[in-house]
């Protein structure tokens, strides 16, 4: 039994915000997956929501005319895994949301709920900091467009205002075009566990180099990151053994994990290290070899 | 012993369970599902330290709160302290369990303790006035580790008792002249985690009164005529005044072999004038207060011949029961056992102290301390084999227990035993003496092979520490078929089906005429103490060989009776009484059973009940042999292959059977590389208690299982069978750890083989490179 005092059904999301704004201590509803858990533990500020699950206009994967990738917040992890646009575009999220807990969490949660719930463990999280995605965000002022890195302002804190609600991710054509990508989680189990770390790589080779490289983590930090330090120094780089030494020496520069019960600092760097190495190896395999970009797999 | 006549054989074959079809239609009624009008729920007010004293409770605001009924503290519960382990009463005074548990209590021992009760109309009131208790507490240092527990000086966590609530020690041969001869002495520090048994379904009980004088509970046991005695105690109240029903049960794993709620809502509804209470725990609840298994730290110490002669072994053992006694130092006892058992000609000494702690209260959990103690004793085995550079396996083989020894710590004569045939099918199975050879090669580098095994000796009940006591009722119903009432509990196991199977091949009739009675009830059902100890199928066959042999007798004299001919030459084959001397058919049985129940003179209700104690207990082996990468920067291991060789005497089902051996790797294998509970050393805050944080595995990080048997005929048991329940879980997590140091040259002596645990030894190992960062 949850502790809830009201609940309305949005119908829009212009019904939506129009309800968030009448109802100020009311919170957004998608998939569940976390605020049910929230509810049962009887957390406050949980009591009120408006419920935007199952929204047809959040819920669709498309191209638009420009060539952008719009992925609709209202998307669940099972919509991403079955999108044929991503698994030919962008296979490195379809590895990401084939991560997250099991079978049933995936046909609820979506990937706005995942973003929006602001923690650094979020699996889609470090894909889309590597594709540079623009969240598109509805408020009674409008449309704005915010780049995910900058939506994340710390542990559990986005920049949602009050009457917002995030409406889709665009993906621009110079982030994914021609780039190949991998999501790797590492975690305690292979199913139903949340990141200890998460590695994404997005990278174009051209000339046996590495012509654009993006490399973001998940629980290196208090938020999802990028690795500014570690990309300069790999950019046209040749592909070698080196490399991956390169990589794995640099990255620790990046990041900033900590000690909690339930990983050391000096284990998440270890496991940092090995990430970025393995990640970046396997994004190479599916540029050079491009038909087994398909497959999804999680450590 | 069983005669039996071919066309009516049904033991070995994998018939369908009793309980199948009403399990996978969801029709199957657990507790949870036996809701009540007007039914009450009450939820407990915990402790949020590990060490202290209440010494104010305010429950004012509680009381008020709307939907609440009543508010109940450790004030206001009964003073007399009872034990909740569910064993067999003990008739020996100096043999019984310990009695150290309240309703409620002011004294707080462990995070989570019972400090108050809220009886609501429903959870969300109850779970909301449970926020407006308010308490003040006088905290004491947590004892956590056995040297502050044990320190001079070191406060008493139940005050009059020490904290080393149990000590014994055995010693079964030369072992001093053993170590004197040793050509080498190995020795090792071995330490295993507190583990859950997460059975799906959590504990739940509710009572209530069905007229002025009698509690009815229905609860999720494995012991419901242990829960009646233990109710009784708790309150003070005639023991034939209450009623406890079993009905289907999701799992106990000996969880349920403790009496954790049932005295708590029987005290209610007596509160509550006869009101149904319910009390149905969360899973976070359940994975903190209620039992867990002990965790152990050992020290062990081998001699060994360069011949591969284990002369000499001595181990020491602390377990930890944490707050309340529960099943206490039986754990330790019955752990301890296994060495004799296992290695019967090996001179050995074994000293085991149990102690109090301000942790989760541990009590039974599959195979009762034999997992922790064959960890160290496995884990010791293949050093001393590694010692003298001998294979693992043959070094077993040398020393191991044979048919015909004499355990010197029971002095019984081993009358079954097939575990050299089940190292020798191990061993070819896994493809030992090849993959030796080629995994050579695989010692170096990021990922490396190795091969593990591991033994293990069981027993298939608890005589002669306690009794062991199963009751059958067979009844011929008027059409021919048969109800079945048994003590045996059937708590997912399968115990049902085995019991129809064995009435179905000794009564000469069909296994799908014979009905189990499912649901338990003190008031009708014939005593058994219940499902542990993997005994119920081991000891209730002794009992329903006699009442099904009794009923046939019984049928055979009334078919005598109705056709003139002799009683000694009739035979019941497929349903049919025939004369086994002219080979005839004499008649159905549902023709016989009509004329027993409506001839006006002849006949009666054709029965049979026996209640029969058996006082023998049949040993069990069995191993495991595993095949494994090491990813060595990941500090992960990968199961390639694994397989669990059991002789477990005759297998009455073999799909139920493999069903026990897969179920039992599985959790091994939960044992070996993911699971423990995870206590902070300074306050006793658990931080796992729920399934996200406390990594039970997933179908995902377990591989294709294998299994095989050898089958033994034991021939104290009605059917040949021995037991088979606990024994699978024990030997993966030796097999593992033994494979690990076969891939790395790495001896981790500990459990969980977690990558946090494989990072730390590789690093200290230079396998990975130090980073000197420093450990917060």
């Amino acid at each position: 039994m949850f502790d809830l005092q009201t609940y309305h059904k949005a119908g829009s999301v212009e019904e939506a915000i129009a309800l968030l704004a009448a109802n100020p201590d009311s919170r957004l509803l998608a998939g569940g997956t976390d605020i049910l858990i929230k509810l049962r533990h009887g957390k406050s500020g949980f009591a009120e929501l408006i419920d935007i699950h199952g929204l047809a206009e959040l819920r669709s994967i498309r191209k638009d005319a420009e060539e952008n990738i719009l992925i609709g917040s209202g998307t669940t992890f099972t919509d991403i895994i079955e999108s044929k646009l991503l698994q030919r575009s962008i296979p490195m999220l379809c590895d990401a949301a084939q991560s997250v807990g099991g079978p049933q969490i995936r046909n609820m949660a979506t990937i706005g709920g995942n973003i929006c719930n602001g923690v650094t463990s979020a699996d889609s999280a470090p894909g889309l900091f590597g594709l540079n995605a623009l969240l598109q965000i509805h408020g009674p002022d409008g449309l704005r467009e915010v780049p995910v890195a900058e939506f994340y302002l710390g542990p559990g804190k986005v920049d949602l205002r009050r009457g917002d609600v995030l409406v889709a991710f665009k993906i621009t054509p110079e982030n994914y075009a021609g780039s190949f990508g991998y999501y790797y989680k590492y975690a305690m189990r292979d199913a139903m566990d949340i990141a200890t770390i998460g590695c994404a790589v997005s990278l174009k080779t051209a000339a046996s180099k590495v012509s654009d490289y993006r490399i973001a983590f998940g629980v290196a930090g208090p938020t999802p990151i990028r690795c500014p330090k570690t990309e300069q120094a790999v950019l046209g780089r040749e592909l070698s053994a080196e490399l991956f030494d390169c990589i794995a020496e640099v990255v620790i520069g990046d990041v900033n994990p900590r000690t909690s019960w339930r990983a050391a600092k000096d284990f998440r760097l270890n496991i940092i290290q090995e990430l970025a190495k393995r990640a970046t190896h396997k994004a190479l395999q599916r540029a050079l070899h491009p038909a087994g970009q398909k497959e999804g797999e999680t450590i | 012993m069983a005669q039996h006549n071919d066309a009516n054989k049904v033991i070995g074959k994998s018939v369908i369970r009793t309980d199948a079809v009403a399990k996978v239609t969801g029709r199957a009624e657990y507790t949870e599902d036996m809701h009540r009008p007007g039914m009450l729920v009450a939820k407990y007010f915990r402790s949020t330290i590990s060490h202290g004293r209440v010494t104010d409770i305010d429950t004012t605001a509680a009381v008020q709160h709307p939907g609440v009924e009543a508010v109940f503290t450790y004030k206001d519960v009964p003073q007399n302290v009872f034990a909740t382990a569910g064993h067999p009463f003990s008739l020996d005074p100096h043999h019984k369990d310990i009695e150290d548990r309240l309703l409620l209590t002011g004294n707080i021992r462990c995070l989570g303790d019972e400090i108050a009760v809220v009886v609501a109309q429903d959870e969300l009131t109850a779970r909301q006035a449970l926020q407006k208790i308010k308490v003040v507490c006088e905290p004491y240092p947590p004892l956590i580790r056995p040297e502050e527990i044990m320190a001079e000086g070191a406060r008493q966590i139940h005050q009059g008792s020490p904290n080393i609530i149990g000590e014994h020690r055995y010693r079964c041969g030369e072992v001093e002249q053993g170590f004197a001869e040793a050509d080498h002495i190995v020795e090792g520090d071995f330490t295993t985690a507190m583990v859950q048994h997460v059975h799906l379904e959590n504990h739940i009980a509710h009572a209530y009164m069905d007229d002025m004088d009698r509690i009815v509970i229905v609860s999720s046991t494995q012991i419901p005529h242990i829960v009646r005695r233990i109710v009784s105690e708790a309150l003070s109240f005639p023991l034939s005044k209450i009623r406890v029903i079993k009905p289907f049960i999701g799992g106990g794993f000996g969880n349920k072999q403790d009496v954790v709620v049932e005295p708590m809502v029987a005290f209610l509804t007596l509160q509550m004038s006869g009101r149904p209470v319910q009390i149905n725990l969360s899973r976070e609840e359940c994975m903190l207060c209620t039992r867990n298994r002990h965790p152990f730290f050992l020290k062990v110490k081998t001699g060994v011949m360069q011949d591969g002669t284990m002369v000499a072994r001595d181990m020491d053992v602390i377990s930890l029961t944490g707050a309340y006694a529960s099943h206490g130092h039986a754990i330790a006892a019955a752990g301890g056992a296994k060495q004799s058992a296992l290695y019967p000609r090996t001179p050995a000494r074994f000293h085991a102290r149990t102690l109090y702690a301000n942790i989760p209260t541990a009590g039974a959990m599959r195979a009762y301390g034999s997992p922790q103690i064959l960890y160290a004793l496995e884990c010791a085995t293949e050093d001393a084999a590694r010692k003298i550079g001998m294979d693992s396996v043959a070094f077993r083989l040398k020393n191991i227990a044979r048919q015909g020894d004499i355990n010197p710590l029971s002095k019984e004569k081993i009358a079954s035993c097939g575990l050299a045939e089940c190292l020798e099918k191990g061993r070819e199975f896994i493809d030992w003496d090849r993959k030796k050879r080629e995994y050579a090669h695989h010692k170096t580098g990021p990922v490396r092979k190795g091969l593990g095994v591991a033994c293990l000796a069981y027993a298939s009940g608890t005589y002669p520490v306690c009794v062991e006591i199963a009751g059958a009722r067979i009844v011929l119903n008027q059409d021919g078929m048969v109800h079945v009432m048994v003590g045996a509990t059937e708590i997912g196991q399968g115990s049902d089906t085995v019991v129809a199977q064995m009435v179905a091949e000794t009564l000469g009739i069909a296994y799908d005429h014979v009905r189990v009675v499912q649901a338990q009830d003190t008031d009708v059902t014939p005593f058994d103490t219940g499902a542990y100890a993997s005994r119920q199928a081991y000891v209730v066959s002794n009992a329903v060989f006699r009442a099904a042999s009794e009923l046939k007798a019984k049928i055979c004299r009334h078919a005598a009776l109705m056709c003139g001919s002799d009683a000694a030459d009739l035979d019941i084959v497929g349903g049919v009484v025939i004369d086994s001397k002219k080979s005839a058919r004499v008649m159905a049985l549902k023709d016989l059973a009509i004329d027993s129940y409506y001839h006006k003179e002849r006949g009666g209700q054709l029965s049979a009940e026996v209640s029969y104690k058996t006082t023998s207990n049949a040993p069990v082996f069995g191993c495991t042999f595993v095949d494994i990468d090491v990813d060595i920067p990941l500090c992960k291991i990968k199961i390639n292959r694994i397989i669990n060789v059991h002789d477990s005497g005759v297998i009455l089902n073999p799909v139920q059977a493999a069903g026990q051996v897969h179920g039992g790797t599985f959790m091994g294998i939960g044992a070996a590389l993911f699971e423990e509970v995870l206590i902070d050393r300074e306050t006793g805050y658990v931080y796992n208690n729920n399934l996200l944080d406390y990594k039970f595995p997933t179908f995902m990080d377990i591989p294709s299982l294998h299994h095989d048997f050898v089958e033994t005929f034991e021939p104290t048991s009605g059917y040949g069978n021995k037991a088979l329940g606990e024994p699978p879980v024990i030997t993966p997590p030796p097999a593992i750890r033994n494979a690990l140091l076969d891939a790395t040259g790495v001896h981790i002596n500990s459990l969980p083989l977690s990558p946090h645990v494989l990072f730390t030894h590789f690093t200290k190992n230079g396998l990975l490179k130090s980073r000197g960062e420093q450990h917060v």
